[in-house]
């Protein structure tokens, strides 16, 4: 009987222990998440206002405004229906500019403006999803024959 | 004893159960694809744009060509593979000369001579390409990358809007029924 | 040609993958040695044609030939030949070609170095590998051919992404893929024992040596890529708890935990059904990462191109994969668990303590890298994990890993007594608590907990270790001899054990620094500002154009002076990419051991001012010297005489285990 009690004594240490972990685990990822929101849905009031989100869109062109200290800069981010003002702090991607896509990390100031801490950038605006190149193959067999057909 | 060997089975199968949850949801996140960004331009008018055709410098075109017949609003570039992938799709539907349907291009951050050279080789589905090689009507059209493709009815409301090429999936799928639909509506 | 060449080579090793996965495998049930021992010469078959191909995708690169699509997306004309030839595996046509190569070279070496196997085993574990390899050339042919051609041919090609074009990045992936792909050895060398019905110490010791050389791989791989984005992303981060990252960390911290399992196994018999698990799970996770990264489930930072089709073949895949493998797991380890019984202050509680605890960490790393896509498949919303919850997770669990890792090292095996436990471990106690009291004196830790904490950890998995080898050298110099006989009279596994597990104290010491005295600024500043960060001087001299081989730069001269004496003169860049105008920001570091200064360019302003980033990191160094202590210690591990011998001696310990099939 002693090793069974010492067994199971082990088995019920492992299963609370996890338990515990499991339940600070998700309480701590309520508290750490970040929510995802449009330009549209911020306007709309839908984004908090006293915790921190991400907003994404394009970064509407000639909006960019650098800040006399240099280091802020204001822009606007569009979903093309609406825009918010975004506010950073610091040194922007190397991909970040107008008419690039954009997401930004922060908190939605009681001025409307978005006060970023962390701007990334898109990396690529270019789709290649690649089950496409499969017709590749095929496109170059026939395409002189087409190409002299509609010229 | 068979009890016990069941429950001994059971404490086994846990990886196999963890694993199926894990699989469920990994499938759900392939079927979400996380390109569906919905365009809130759905619905609405297209933009007004005055931009040159890319044969032809001067020639200037505006909202009014997309207007009293369907359109496909194809954004491409000569340096984008996909849409080489897809330009044969195009000429497909274009060879088909469905009436009352128009394919435009719009030929997105791109260099004249290049995109010149690519529908010379390649063909040429479009019945007219906008030149906007610094992404002016791009960007009020909300397009985030090439390829990308809207379908415009004849009123010159955007309807629909196609990120990633267009396959023969997605003509005979989606494009085709919705152009159909648009066309019967006067 | 050449494309064509490497296209049909993939092919045959297609073809010979199917007969190696089923041809031996049935062999082993019907008893028919002949088909058992095609085993062999078919995955050295298979290994030479993925080698061809590979070679031929090199020879596509360093030819310039853009005529094929892969080359012509990923190289340029201009791209220096180094990259060209890291270039093949820059994307993700060609990373497949290096797994599927790997996995050649893996079955080949196995193949080799499996003289001590009884047949069936071999039969059974060639066939396993052969399987995975159907999977990713089918996976290759079907969706992601990298011989695809291009008509009409491109002048040239759109270039490598700049990211990848570093030294560091060059060699990062081949080092991690050895690592993930080695995982498939354990993984099918288990899912042979379990066909086999036989889980023994021979199992466990056979699996041992490729289980520490995929995680040495797999370590110098991390190592690699944490350096990489230090110095190349421009932002001076180390680990970012991005998908992509936590796709190869998950593999590590389970094959970490396997390792030691393993052990316990081969010495004691126990945990068998455990170790089992393990190596299913370490292979698994390696699939997951591969899934992960390349089906765009999670949008990451470094994600390839997205692809759902390609998604649904590897979901397929891992489905068929894992999900068999746990399946065959659930059925056949009930029978062969068991065995090796141990008390609750013995060794083997003290790894197994530390396997939970790496296990528990390794499933709230996948919680926190899955969560954004459990959040919309349950319509919770679209939401990010900030790295904050991922820190957090990490320095919950791992101190009671450094602990628990301090007593185990001197705990003895089956039984020991807690009161000699307690005397060994009372002076590296002392020592720790000393550590901790100094270091927690305010004007060094500045009232930062983790500061004091950390150290004594450290200093704790240190002096424990030390303790552990005095023991030992004590133990020996009463039978005799000298010190340096004694010091080279331990096995080099003991060794290798030593050094790795004091590689964790020096990445504790790395971490806790870093953490808590790191200095970041980022500033405006025109030519000859000045300003102070952490006690260094740094003047600003101003910015003048630069021309590399395929880019145009503007390189900043930014001096560092320690009071009046000049340390450092710091050279970033920012580039511009010819072929592809991306602009890219190279980053200015003077290294050393105690500390990094780093200063890096922002964007251009006005009258030729910068905004610049300037930050000082101390100890930053000690982070990937304790990674590389680590590999060290693993290659010590697996240079040890007893495997060596083993490799050599034919079949000594199974002849008397010839599977019944």
């Amino acid at each position: 009987m002693r090793p069974r009690t010492k067994r199971l004594l082990f088995v019920g240490l492992a299963i609370g222990g996890v338990g515990v972990a499991a339940t600070l685990a998700i309480t701590a990822l309520q508290s750490n998440i970040s929510y995802f929101f449009s330009p549209s849905q911020v306007i709309a009031a839908e984004a908090p206002t006293d915790r921190v989100f991400r907003i994404g869109g394009m970064v509407e062109e000639g909006s960019i405004a650098r800040q006399p200290d240099g280091l802020t800069v204001l822009f606007s981010v569009t979903d093309n229906a609406e825009r918010v003002q975004v506010s950073y702090t610091g040194i922007l991607p190397d991909l970040f500019g107008a008419d690039q896509g954009v997401v930004a990390r922060g908190r939605l100031g009681q001025d409307g403006v978005f006060y970023a801490e962390e701007v990334l950038a898109k990396h690529d605006e270019s789709y290649m999803p690649p089950e496409v190149a499969a017709t590749l193959k095929t496109a170059q067999t026939d395409t002189p024959t087409t190409a002299v057909a509609t010229q | 004893m068979s009890q016990s060997r069941a429950k001994k089975t059971l404490k086994f199968l846990i990886p196999l159960g963890l694993f199926v949850v894990l699989v469920g949801f990994l499938g759900y996140g392939l079927t979400t694809d996380p390109r569906k960004v919905p365009s809130p331009l759905i619905g609405k008018s297209i933009p007004d744009f005055t931009l040159p055709t890319l044969a032809d410098p001067d020639r200037q075109v505006t909202q009014e060509a997309l207007k009293g017949t369907v359109s496909l609003v194809n954004v491409w570039a000569s340096w984008c593979p996909s849409c080489r992938a897809e330009h044969r799709m195009l000429m497909g539907i274009a060879q088909e000369g469905i009436d009352d349907l128009q394919i435009v291009g719009l030929n997105w951050k791109d260099e004249r001579p290049q995109a010149q050279d690519m529908l010379r080789l390649f063909g040429n589905p479009y019945v007219v390409n906008l030149f906007d090689p610094d992404n002016q009507v791009g960007l009020d059209f909300g397009v985030y990358g090439a390829p990308e493709t809207f379908v415009i009815d004849r009123h010159g409301i955007i309807r629909y809007k196609h990120i990633g090429p267009v396959d023969a999936e997605v003509w005979e799928q989606t494009l085709r029924p919705l152009v159909q639909q648009l066309k019967a509506q006067s | 040609m050449i494309p064509e060449i490497g296209h049909f080579a993939l092919i045959l090793a297609l073809l010979l993958a199917l007969v190696q996965a089923s041809l031996p495998l049935v062999g082993s049930f019907i008893g028919n040695r002949l088909w058992m021992a095609s085993a062999r010469p078919l995955a050295y078959g298979q290994a030479l044609f993925l080698t061809i191909a590979f070679a031929a995708l090199v020879q596509v690169f360093l030819a310039d030939d853009f005529s094929v699509i892969y080359a012509a997306s990923n190289s340029n004309s201009l791209l220096p030949p180094v990259y060209k030839v890291s270039a093949v595996w820059g994307a993700h046509e060609g990373s497949l070609l290096l797994w599927a190569l790997f996995l050649g070279l893996w079955a080949a070496a196995v193949a080799a170095f499996s003289r001590a196997l009884p047949l069936a085993m071999v039969a059974r574990t060639l066939a396993v590998l052969g399987m995975v390899s159907i999977g990713f050339l089918l996976f290759m042919l079907l969706t992601s051919n990298p011989f695809e051609r291009l008509f009409p041919v491109p002048p040239d090609g759109r270039d490598l992404n700049p990211l990848l074009q570093d030294p560091g990045l060059a060699i990062h992936p081949p080092m991690l893929y050895m690592g993930y792909v080695g995982f498939s050895v354990a993984f099918a060398l288990a899912i042979a024992a379990l066909i086999g019905g036989k889980l023994d110490a021979a199992w466990a010791r056979w699996s041992r040596p490729w289980t520490t050389i995929a995680w040495t791989f797999l370590t110098i791989g991390i190592v690699l890529g944490s350096w990489w984005a230090y110095y190349e992303l421009g932002w001076g981060g180390w680990w970012f708890w991005d998908p992509v990252e936590n796709a190869s960390l998950m593999p590590w911290i389970v094959g970490t935990a396997l390792l030691h399992s393993l052990a316990v196994t081969e010495k004691r018999g126990a945990f068998k059904s455990w170790t089992v698990l393990l190596a299913l799970s370490a292979f698994s996770l390696s699939l997951l990462g591969t899934f992960l990264v390349r089906s765009g489930v999670l949008t990451s930072v470094h994600a390839f191109a997205t692809d759902p089709t390609r998604g649904v073949f590897i979901l397929a895949f891992l489905g068929v994969v894992i999900g068999g493998s746990l399946a065959l797991y659930a059925w056949r380890a009930p029978a062969v668990s068991g065995g090796g019984r141990f008390t609750l202050v013995s060794r083997e509680s003290f790894l197994l303590a530390n396997n939970l605890l790496l296990v528990l960490l390794t499933l709230l790393v996948l919680l926190g890298t899955l969560a954004p896509l459990i959040y919309e498949a349950m319509s919770w919303g679209k939401i990010s994990v900030g790295f904050p919850w991922f820190n957090k997770m990490f320095l919950g669990v791992t101190p009671f890993v450094a602990l628990a890792l301090g007593v185990g090292v001197l705990a003895r095996w089956k039984q020991d007594e807690p009161a000699r436990l307690a005397r060994q471990l009372a002076l590296a106690a002392a020592l720790s608590a000393a550590v901790l009291l100094v270091s927690f004196w305010p004007p060094f830790s500045h009232g930062a907990l983790w500061v004091p904490v950390g150290l004594a950890l450290a200093a704790w998995v240190l002096f424990s270790h030390l303790t552990s080898l005095y023991e030992r050298l004590r133990h020996k110099t009463r039978l005799g001899g000298g010190l340096l006989a004694d010091l080279t009279g331990h096995s080099r596994s003991y060794y290798g054990m030593l050094i790795a597990h004091l590689g964790v104290a020096v990445f504790i010491v790395g971490l806790t620094m870093l953490s808590n005295f790191q200095i970041e600024k980022d500033l405006r500043m025109a030519p000859g500002d000045r300003t102070e960060v952490a006690g260094y001087q740094f003047l600003f001299e101003g910015s003048g154009p630069v021309k590399g081989p395929n880019y145009d730069a503007q390189r900043g001269r930014v001096l560092v002076f320690d009071g009046d004496r000049q340390v450092a003169v710091l050279t970033p860049e920012k580039r511009t990419y010819l072929a592809s105008s991306q602009t890219m920001t190279e980053a200015a570091i003077d290294a050393g051991l105690l500390r990094d200064v780093y200063v890096s360019l922002g964007e251009p302003l006005a009258g030729g001012a910068w905004s610049l980033r300037i930050y000082y990191k101390p100890y930053v160094r000690w982070i990937w010297l304790g990674g590389l202590l680590m590999a060290i210690g693993g290659v010590l591990a697996v240079t040890d005489r007893r495997y060596r011998t083993a490799t050599q001696a034919a079949s000594v310990p199974s002849a008397g285990a010839v599977a019944k099939a």
